[in-house]
């Protein structure tokens, strides 16, 4: 017994060393977010001399942070919210009706799929520009399609959990069907709905190729903005390195906060 | 609901309509479009298979297809081989595990863009600067060649993609009946034999799922080829994707950036399709 305690203990070093090694990439960019110019090119692995708050400063404004963070915010939240809400619907009706044609309907969306997006990227793009829709509105409606197929899969498998006996209690009083999907399926599917929430999240956040080809510059998310700005500081890396830790902020405060519903629900959308 | 209720019809409207704009009408398009001379507005002329011609006879396509399969097999072998790792490591009783899961997992909610920025500045910067310190000469001038290029491609997507495999094994191992391997314990079994026949087989079905996501997320890498290296040096580290993205919006070819379009389209589908049957045959039942 004590011969595995002993182990224990030289595993648990073991992995506590490796999970420094993980995390040093962030120590590197932090620490020499701080330096001057000079400093970088003399030392990269010590702690800074005098803490170089300008560095954050200048790539704050560069970054035209407040303006990329709000629009990040907004197609995030919006994009998330109306994948959850339609892939919900959709996933109701597909797991309600047993017939051919929704087996079928289902097929058709998980296999969409398989289809990368560059192999249909340049169409699309085009498709909707002659709809004047390279905008917000038009992103929006993308992230839908693209985002759609995973959620609805993950909508239908967790309605087979959810007996139909109280939808029939539901109609017999007298509600109609989307009153019964709001008021009673919608808050039982909560947990999945999370699940769905967090994995759309993760995607579009940090989405960047899409947006670039789609949104104006004054509507530019944080990574399109990050593009630009490293773009302009090739070689001052005190620059780029304050912009990059700026740029994270707002993912580590979030990671803080719910990592415990982060971790299950890409837990459960890769295992289903 | 029935197939002529109204309301099945109306709760599947929106994502039929999003899932046929985005995806269906695009990809049918283009594939149409790859056979004649589009220029991303009107195509006038039916070119038949010139484009797929045009493509083979491309040394810098028919590259980034090889540099990309190179690059999937290795991130492939690597992750799994990691995630399986780590999550041996934080199943175990220790009293950090927790925190451990954390810190293994935090790179995969940051953007491959920015991921692949800090690791250019790591690469570059502080390789160098170890290399100089120990006078290890390999450590200097990483991403300047297509090897380090390559390998610093590698490294950067195990190390951001390693937690999300981790935690596709943890959910499998922790599925695995305690008894199970308590039992073939007191019958003497050794730990490496544990793991050899009933770890190892009941683990399999997270095989299926992880390799399926690590290939096809290899393959389509687009961020990180960006960021980190931009294809450099001379385009000997592009992958398909950026190929693609460069010939469409950078040479304005898109007729023929459809074609090579289509080409991805069928590899990423045929891997995926192969992989995962091929699997589903090996699996254990419990």
């Amino acid at each position: 017994m004590k011969e595995k305690k002993r182990n224990l203990i030289v595993i648990e070093i073991i992995g506590l060393l490796l999970a420094l090694l993980w995390i040093s990439p962030f120590y590197l960019m932090i620490v020499n977010a701080f330096k001057t110019k000079k400093e970088i090119f003399s030392g990269v692995l010590g702690l800074p001399e005098g803490f170089e708050t300008t560095n954050f400063v200048q790539a704050f404004q560069d970054l035209d942070f407040v303006n990329s963070l709000f629009n990040s915010l907004l197609i995030t939240v919006v994009g998330v919210g109306i994948i959850i809400l339609f892939s919900s619907m959709a996933g109701y009706a597909l797991a309600r009706n047993k017939s051919k044609l929704s087996a079928l309907i289902l097929l058709l969306f998980v296999a969409a799929m398989l289809i990368p997006f560059q192999s249909v990227m340049i169409p699309l793009v085009s498709l909707f520009s002659k709809a004047d829709m390279l905008n917000r509105t038009g992103l929006i409606f993308m992230y839908l399609g693209f985002g759609s197929s995973l959620s609805i899969f993950l909508y239908h498998g967790a309605m087979t959990g959810i007996s139909n006996s109280l939808d029939e209690a539901a109609i017999i009083d007298g509600a109609n069907k989307f009153q019964v999907f709001w008021h009673i399926i919608f808050p039982l599917l909560k947990p999945i709905s999370v699940t769905v929430g967090i994995l759309n999240v993760i995607w579009i956040w940090n989405d960047y190729l899409l947006p670039s080809l789609i949104l104006a510059d004054e509507h530019a998310t944080i990574p399109i903005k990050m593009f630009l700005f490293f773009g302009q500081y090739t070689k001052q890396w005190h620059l780029a390195l304050a912009g990059l830790t700026i740029a994270i902020i707002p993912v580590i405060i979030g990671y803080f906060f719910a990592q415990k519903q982060i971790i299950e629900g890409v837990s459960e959308g890769a295992v289903k | 609901m029935r197939n002529r209720d109204f309301s099945f019809w109306l709760f599947l409207t929106p994502v039929i309509l999003s899932l046929s704009l985005v995806i269906l009408v695009p990809f049918v398009y283009g594939f149409i479009y790859s056979f004649t001379n589009w220029n991303g507005m009107v195509a006038t002329e039916f070119l038949g298979f010139k484009n797929y011609i045009t493509l083979f006879k491309d040394a810098d396509f028919r590259a980034s297809i090889w540099f990309t399969t190179k690059f999937a097999i290795c991130s492939v072998i690597l992750l799994n081989f990691l995630g399986l790792g780590l999550a041996l490591l934080v199943t175990r009783n220790l009293k950090t595990n927790n925190l451990m899961r954390t810190v293994f997992f935090m790179p995969n909610l940051i953007g491959g863009l920015i991921l692949g920025f800090i690791w250019q500045f790591i690469f570059i910067s502080v390789f160098g600067n170890i290399g100089e310190l120990l006078g290890i000469e390999a450590l200097t001038g990483w991403l300047s060649t297509t090897a380090t290029g390559f390998w610093g491609l590698v490294i950067l997507t195990s190390w951001q993609m390693a937690g999300y495999i981790m935690i596709i094994y943890i959910a499998y191992l922790e599925n695995i009946p305690k008894d199970l391997l308590e039992a073939a314990e007191i019958d003497g079994a050794s730990s490496f034999q544990r793991f050899r026949n009933i770890t190892f087989p009941l683990v399999a079905p997270a095989f299926t799922v992880s390799m399926f996501l690590t290939l096809s997320n290899s393959f389509q890498i687009y961020d990180q080829n960006l960021s980190l290296t931009n294809g450099g040096p001379f385009n000997s580290t592009q992958m398909v994707a950026m190929n693609i993205v460069k010939t469409a919006f950078t040479e304005n070819k898109m007729a023929f950036a459809q074609s090579k379009a289509v080409i991805f389209f069928i590899i990423v589908a045929a891997v995926a399709i192969t992989q995962v049957y091929y699997n589903k045959k090996k699996e254990v039942d419990m």
